[in-house]
């Protein structure tokens, strides 16, 4: 796994070359050559690609964060337009993960687009074992699929259950009741 | 209630007659309700207030319940005490229908009784969907003195026999519902035998 | 109390020093983790079959051939697949374990669950960030103010809010006396699965202690809605410090006892010590944290290393194991239930006063003698009780140490009053795939020592 700037700096960023001084805007931050955000309460996240992930995570593991604390999914089709750095296109779904450092006592979290047409994402299972659950929960629930999981069954469904509960179009399957100010 | 003095004279507790010329239709109801067996049917939040009614506060022993049999085929209660979701329903099925005749289903909490607050695609509504509800005790969850009163309730029911009287006329479950009795500053005063307090 | 020398072979086996601790640098652990990775990644420990599989294997097995199998035992090599649950005594609800069994020592297993799958994140996005709290405390109902914290901390993230000082306290106050109620259960059910029935009602009798002041300050014994968005939901009631001293005074007393009833017992021991032996490596691999990771030897705690609320300002002690076993869990436990008392014992000298929740009135509900006199007041109470208040978008994670790990709360927020995603990373889901690496070749007595020593709670697994 080859590291894009090659240092052994546990900077938070690394900037990318100066290049054309003509280019409008901030230079974007990097980490790993992967776009990073802070959210509030300062908590930083980067944006792999699907592509990027098994590198991005294998680096971060390399620099000392050795824990994956979880594996979520975000189904966006509600809420196309959230705010996501230059060059990152939405897609339905996100792939969350939490990844923690004890030695820096901090977390970092990586969010990756999943584009609906191939809900597919690269596992982790391979780096970190304890994200055999949580992408099984993420399949069961949102229909993300993780290449060379070993067990991509449900985990929280009926084997026979059709559909993908926690997606936004799948409905609550609330059945009517008899009380004013129930939302229907 | 329970102290017996003299056998012969007294009797034993909750019957007219002493046992050798009691009814024996009597004997039976008394000898059941004097020690039902509830199964191990804890599911969630509400398994753990039954279990502090089986604790020493509470004590489920003095009406002979502190036995949970983890055995369905040796219970003769089933206490649904928390929420059924739609995996675990076959399985309380399976469970219910490895009981013996005769049995009862005290249904605790609301999400046993209802579905209580998640009204959602992954619970069953209410587990008188799946098996005969004879006591609905109320609460989120009910403590411990909820659940007495519907235990207590039963008893009583078994007792006069106005149990089986109620599930042939509703074909089921008995369905009766009790009110929740926790928090309360004074004691509530539920005289065993006063039907009163159980509507409907 | 201190954890004794070991009195079984197996126990004196699982003697070793930490490969690796929080101080490791990172190279050196990457390498032990690696070590870790090759039988973690490997199926040899876990029982992947589909139900159907599963149904036709069940039942005696003729012999196969297998290479991980090593020497065929005394049983002729007969494997066995066996269910075991989802309805079962040992009091740790709906979790059910296939396991692969020859004779009776266990080969693989695999711990099904789904059995309590409540919607409770589907249900979260329905739900206003004042009603939020109802459903997030269903989840670990056994330290449910716990998943409170965590929910209200990462909406006030999101609101970029900061609660008052004595709000503050009073939430470590109480998620303290819940650390105590949560532990006094495990003691009760670790008791009650390994034969020790009494230990089931001394227990009992220390909980229902704690639980009537839960009840005192928050109005319910269980499932409280206390820790609210913006602080808590009401002050702490007169004679909470006599309350809380009562109970302080007795405790120590019954700690004694439980400590005489099984720590030095040796059923006790032999039950636990060597049994469900996990190293360092292999709990950060799995994700597990709490005492689970602390049994290992691996020093981590939330409150000490990434402090909220006010634990930097309070001294205690995180206990440590050193074997890995079912019995550092337990003495763990135990001691951390000293550790919490306390915790609680400075909090009672060092409350501070002030608001119990933060004034502003865009999320606080106002006071209600307020609604009668100002016409503002009643807007605002009745926006915040029928549409909600608004949280800016964006997205944050908020974590706290809950007795079984750490407890996490992810909301992404599309600027509504409901939460657009609610995720809980709940400890109890993770530290279940630690079960089949610790049941490995452990007889079937021993996996209820080990499930038990896990502590789960369904609620939270299964949301």
């Amino acid at each position: 796994m080859s590291d894009v700037s090659g240092g052994t700096s546990t900077a938070a960023s690394d900037e990318t070359d100066a290049g054309d001084p003509g280019t409008s805007g901030p230079e974007p931050e990097l980490r790993h050559g992967v776009p990073v955000t802070w959210g509030p309460g300062g908590q930083e996240v980067l944006h792999p690609s699907r592509g990027q992930l098994l590198d991005v995570v294998s680096a971060l593991r390399t620099e000392g964060y050795w824990q994956c604390l979880d594996v979520a999914g975000v189904d966006y089709l509600t809420h196309p337009g959230r705010l996501l750095p230059d060059g990152i296109a939405p897609e339905r779904f996100e792939v969350v993960v939490i990844l923690m450092s004890h030695v820096e006592r901090r977390r970092i979290r990586l969010r990756v687009q999943v584009p609906e047409s191939d809900p597919t994402c690269p596992t982790l299972f391979r780096i970190h074992p304890g994200t055999e659950a949580p992408e099984r929960e993420a399949f069961d629930l949102l229909g993300i699929r993780f290449a060379d999981h070993p067990d991509m069954t449900r985990i929280l469904m009926p084997d026979e259950w059709e559909g993908h509960p926690l997606r936004k179009d799948h409905s609550m399957g609330r059945i009517p009741v008899q009380f004013k100010g129930a939302p229907s | 209630m329970g102290l017996v003095d003299n056998v012969r004279d007294d009797g034993l507790a909750g019957l007219e007659h002493n046992f050798l010329t009691g009814r024996l239709e009597d004997l039976v109801r008394w000898s059941r309700y004097r020690s039902l067996m509830p199964a191990t049917f804890g599911l969630a939040c509400c398994a753990l207030e039954m279990m502090a009614a089986g604790g020493p506060h509470y004590d489920l022993a003095r009406f002979g319940m502190e036995t949970f049999r983890a055995s369905p085929r040796q219970a003769d209660l089933m206490i649904v005490a928390g929420r059924v979701s739609q995996k675990m329903a076959p399985v309380l099925r399976q469970i219910y229908d490895q009981m013996m005749e005769p049995k009862w289903v005290i249904s605790m909490g609301v999400c046993a009784s209802s579905g209580g607050m998640f009204n959602n695609y992954a619970l069953v509504q209410g587990v008188d969907q799946i098996v005969p509800v004879d006591v609905y005790a109320p609460g989120c969850p009910p403590g411990p003195e909820t659940l007495l009163h519907a235990i207590v309730t039963l008893h009583e029911q078994i007792r006069t026999g106005e149990i089986l009287r109620r599930r042939d006329a509703a074909g089921g479950g008995a369905g009766l519902w009790v009110d929740q009795l926790d928090g309360q500053k004074e004691p509530t005063a539920v005289s065993i035998g006063a039907t009163g307090s159980v509507t409907r | 109390m201190a954890i004794t020398e070991p009195t079984t072979a197996e126990g004196a086996a699982g003697l070793r020093a930490p490969s690796i601790t929080a101080g490791t640098s990172p190279e050196e652990g990457e390498k032990v983790l690696d070590a870790a990775l090759v039988h973690l990644t490997s199926d040899h420990s876990v029982l992947r079959l589909s139900e159907t599989e599963a149904e036709d294997r069940s039942g005696y097995q003729a012999p196969v051939a297998d290479p991980d199998a090593g020497p065929p035992s005394d049983f002729g090599d007969e494997r066995m697949i066996m269910n075991m649950g989802p309805q079962h005594p040992s009091t740790h609800g709906v979790l059910r374990l296939v396991l692969e069994m020859e004779g009776e020592k266990i080969l693989r297993s695999k711990p099904v669950i789904g059995y309590l799958h409540t919607g409770m994140e589907k249900t979260g996005e329905d739900l206003t960030y004042v009603q939020g709290c109802t459903n997030v405390t269903r989840m670990d109902y056994a330290a449910p103010l716990f998943s409170e914290l965590a929910f209200s901390l990462a909406a006030e993230t999101l609101l970029g809010i900061e609660v008052p000082e004595r709000a503050q306290w009073i939430r470590m106050l109480m998620c303290e006396v819940n650390r105590v109620s949560s532990h006094l259960l495990f003691m009760a059910t670790n008791g009650m699965d390994l034969g020790a029935v009494s230990m089931m009602l001394y227990g009992w009798r220390e909980r229902e202690e704690v639980l009537r002041f839960m009840e005192a300050v928050t109005g319910l014994r269980m499932n409280h809605n206390y820790i609210r968005v913006g602080g808590v939901a009401a002050d702490l009631p007169d004679g909470w410090r006599e309350d809380l001293q009562r109970i302080l005074d007795v405790l120590p007393r019954r700690l004694e006892e439980f400590d005489t009833l099984l720590t030095g017992q040796p059923i006790w021991r032999d039950r636990l010590q060597g049994v469900g032996v996990m190293a360092a490596s292999e709990a950060l691999a799995l994700g597990a944290t709490g005492p689970i990771l602390r049994s290992t030897g691996y020093e981590w705690d939330l409150r000490r290393n990434m402090p909220y609320l006010h634990y930097a300002d309070v001294d205690f002690d995180v206990i440590v194991g050193t074997y890995g076993d079912c019995f550092d869990r337990y003495a763990i436990r135990l001691a951390e239930i000293q550790e919490s008392m306390r915790i609680i014992g400075q909090i009672v000298h060092l409350m501070p006063g002030g608001d119990y929740r933060i004034q502003d009135r865009k999320v606080t509900p106002p006071p209600r003698a307020r609604i009668d006199e100002s016409m503002e007041a009643l807007i605002h109470h009745f926006k915040i009780f029928t549409e909600g208040f608004k949280v800016p978008e964006g997205e944050a994670y908020a974590a706290v140490e809950s007795p079984r790990g750490e407890l996490g709360c992810y909301i992404v927020s599309d600027g509504s009053s409901k939460p657009y995603r609610m995720h809980i990373r709940g400890p109890s889901f993770i530290n279940l795939q630690t079960l089949p690496h610790l049941m490995r070749d452990s007889l079937i007595a021993d996996t209820v020592a080990i499930v038990s020593s896990v502590d789960p709670i369904m609620g939270e697994v299964d949301r």
